[in-house]
């Protein structure tokens, strides 16, 4: 057993941290937000060069043959600086279900030019009514010919707006929440019957709303088997989940830094607010709770390619059980230390705490996961 | 003891809702009952129409103007009201320097005052706070030094609420900086039109904006605007603070919080099922819904002593305690209720009241910004650190 990183990884979190650090300041960050797209293509086009995109993918696949080590690697980093371009959704989700359902020719024309920065995806799945459940969904995709026509709605699609192609989760068979008779379906952003609403979110990225009014597809447009999917987004979720662990591990780590320094610089009845010692253990908690979250991290991040489904359902459930718990701790006690200005848009602290609030809702939540966990510990 | 109301009890809560439901606007209503913002006119419309009825200082002793409401009273007119969607009542005027003047004022002070806090026509705001001095007020530095019948003031407050909308401000400042900390300090009421004060407004997380920086650059200030005697204001602070701790439980506000929180659970699904039916969701509703019961029943034991002549001691910082942590846990609730619906951000219909369409249902959009902001209970009047602390050194003597 060894729990180090290896020299190329020592360097990849090197570069990813100075990337978050040089280009994620708190005022360049704020005049990213402001932007039309919210994250900027350059940032992306650096992405592709220094390989990031392409790092967590075998070499068959055209990728540089790293794993989940790797992408925690980076994510931990774009938690710290905040980071706004859309990886998660393309690269993580994305880019993971098209290396494990795709076609050799779906990777050809879809993997091969995501790892070179030059197309983007949005995951489709969430419906008004799915809550957690990844098969509560009825957005129908029936039979057209060849092909199959869509129609239905979809919420929350982060990313949709920059997206070229929308994977997107379709009933195809079977009744309500039946996790057979789902499938995946790549449609074009910018296909005929495919409207957008779009809006910013609590924690300044992008999301949609989308309609699905009689989009037509190609039979070639399926992702994986027809009837089949479910397997292959819950795998996909999972590893989102834990990649989103990484994230708020590096959330954790800014927020309690920003909270120590303030506590020590803060003065209040003549002495730094340090000085009290119901502050000193609320930040040794703090603390406490970000290490937690790392160690659950580090754990489903080399748990999450176990061959055993259920190996890697506990890891990321557990993770994400975590990271809901010591994110909350983390996030509300850094606001109640900075008091007041700890609720102002002018510090940080606010927005690392609202992102990691919305980590925490984020494909289950706290609850979800504990009952998901339950089930799985107590059937064995 | 008898908890259930007697005949003329049940009388007066015949009379406050009749009185409500025909006097409350009904876009006032509308706006409590859907979460939205409100506006400066919509707190005085309804604040005036309780004025004339005298009960917008409910809490008051009839002879300064008030109703003096028995306890049961005054808890009857308070619930009624928050199951009547009617906005709260802006408590700078009416419970905090009202008090203070026709506890501490001169004649003339009353007289000058008091008839305009009783029906609404001028809107009070609070300037205790200041960027150095927050949980240690009594370190405050904004300077009140005389210049003949005048004060001249300079320094800045902050964490001032709705002070864009205010006429006047009711102020600690110093006026003698030689002393202890406590000991140097007066109570000023200034005129928001005097020149020299600017208010700056401060952008919260939510994007929202209540609260401001307010500057005093020599703003001349009559001597007769101070309250008590000059450096012993902060008699008058501590006087005003155990009253505000009382009214920041938000019992009623709470009750009706955890019934809108259980209208959500009705309609949000979970795996086919109304949210409501999930045993683990539910539990959690009904703790917090005990928690709620245990703080009234507190509160109602608080009004009790007083009734009896007793002033609100160190046992409020209790109330303050529980009933900000009872806010923040029902705003959490219903996030974890709302789910990735709470994740949309429309500012234009959060703050503007646009008409811009809400992305899934109305409350949707509200959940985490109320989350967000209601972190600001266990921090403002007074944190919740230093509450603790006056109870382990009042109550407790430690």
């Amino acid at each position: 057993m060894d729990l180090s990183l290896s020299d190329e990884q020592k360097q990849l979190q090197e570069s990813a941290e100075r990337f978050a650090r040089e280009k994620y300041t708190f005022d360049n960050r704020r005049k990213i937000v402001a932007t039309e797209r919210g994250w900027l293509p350059e940032n992306w086009a650096q992405f592709a060069e220094l390989g990031w995109l392409g790092m967590a993918f075998s070499e068959e696949d055209g990728g540089y043959g790293g794993g989940p080590i790797e992408t925690m690697i980076v994510m931990e980093q774009f938690g710290k600086g905040l980071v706004l371009e859309p990886f998660m959704p393309t690269v993580v989700l994305g880019g993971g279900m098209i290396a494990r359902a795709g076609s050799a020719a779906q990777k050809a024309a879809l993997l091969a030019p995501m790892i070179e920065g030059k197309k983007q995806f949005a995951f489709a799945w969430l419906e008004r009514q799915s809550r957690y459940n990844l098969a509560d969904i009825s957005l129908k995709a029936t039979k057209e010919g060849t092909g199959w026509s869509l129609s239905g709605h979809k919420g929350v699609v982060y990313n949709a707006a920059s997206a070229d192609d929308v994977i997107v989760l379709a009933r195809t068979a079977g009744s309500a929440r039946e996790p057979k008779g789902l499938t995946l379906f790549v449609v074009d952003a910018k296909a005929k019957g495919l409207s957008r609403r779009d809006y910013p979110t609590q924690d300044a990225l992008r999301a949609s709303e989308l309609t699905f009014d009689k989009v037509s597809v190609g039979a070639d447009a399926v992702l994986g088997q027809v009837d089949d999917a479910f397997p292959v987004v819950e795998e996909a979720v999972d590893r989102a989940i834990v990649a989103m662990c990484a994230e708020a591990t590096g959330c954790m780590d800014a927020i309690n830094a920003a909270t120590l320094e303030y506590i020590k610089t803060r003065k209040q009845f003549g002495v730094a607010i340090g000085k009290f010692q119901v502050l000193q253990h609320r930040m040794v908690d703090c603390f406490t709770n970000a290490q937690e979250a790392r160690s659950m991290t580090l754990m489903a991040s080399l748990k999450i390619d176990d061959k055993d489904p259920t190996v890697r359902a506990k890891a990321a459930s557990g993770a994400k059980v975590q990271i809901g718990k010591s994110g909350k701790f983390c996030g509300q006690s850094a606001v109640q230390m900075h008091g007041g200005m700890g609720i102002t848009d002018e510090m940080s602290v606010s927005h690392y705490f609202k992102r990691l609030t919305m980590i925490d809702l984020m494909f289950g939540n706290q609850q979800h996961h504990l009952t998901r966990y339950s089930n799985l510990a107590m059937a064995a | 003891m008898d908890l259930a109301f007697t005949p003329e009890e049940q009388k007066f809560a015949n009379e406050v809702r009749a009185f409500v439901r025909a006097n409350l606007p009904a876009d006032v209503r509308d706006k409590v009952k859907n979460g939205k913002h409100l506006i400066r006119d919509d707190y005085m419309r309804w604040q005036q129409a309780l004025g004339k009825k005298g009960w917008l200082v409910y809490t008051w002793p009839k002879k300064h103007g008030g109703p003096g409401f028995t306890p049961a009273q005054r808890y009857i007119f308070e619930n009624i009201c928050a199951e009547e969607y009617a906005p709260g009542i802006i408590p700078f005027g009416t419970k905090m320097v009202g008090p203070v003047i026709y506890t501490f004022g001169t004649e003339a002070q009353k007289e000058n005052y008091l008839p305009a806090i009783r029906e609404s026509t001028v809107w009070w705001c609070q300037g205790y706070s200041e960027p150095g001095s927050g949980s240690d007020l009594a370190s405050l530095r904004t300077k009140a030094e005389k210049d003949g019948d005048h004060y001249i003031v300079n320094g800045s407050k902050t964490w001032n609420t709705m002070g864009h909308w205010a006429d006047w401000i009711f102020c600690l400042v110093r006026t003698d900086s030689k002393s202890k900390p406590q000991e140097g300090i007066s109570f000023l009421l200034i005129d928001m039109k005097t020149p020299g004060i600017t208010v700056k407004p401060i952008i919260m997380a939510d994007g929202g904006h209540e609260v401001n920086e307010v500057f005093f650059d020599n703003v001349k200030v009559p001597v007769e605007n101070l309250v008590g005697k000059e450096n012993e204001g902060w008699t008058c602070a501590k006087f005003l603070l155990a009253n505000e701790r009382l009214g920041i439980a938000a019992v009623p506000q709470s009750k009706r919080g955890v019934e809108a929180l259980k209208d959500i659970a009705r309609v949000e699904q979970d795996n086919g099922r109304p949210l409501i039916e999930n045993q683990s969701f539910a539990e959690k509703i009904a703790d917090l819904e005990i928690q709620v019961t245990a703080l009234e029943f507190t509160e109602l034991r608080v009004l009790s002593q007083m009734a009896q002549g007793g002033q609100p001691g160190a046992e409020v910082s209790g109330l303050k305690i529980r009933g900000s942590e009872i806010q923040q846990r029902i705003t959490e609730l219903t996030m974890e209720a709302v789910g990735e619906y709470s994740a949309p951000y429309l500012p234009g219909l959060l703050w503007q009241g646009t008409n811009e369409e809400p992305v899934g249902p109305e409350y949707a959009h509200l959940a985490a910004p109320r989350y967000f902001n209601t972190r600001k209970t266990t921090i403002y009047g007074g944190s919740n650190e230093i509450q603790k602390g006056i109870i382990s050194k009042m109550v407790l003597g430690l």
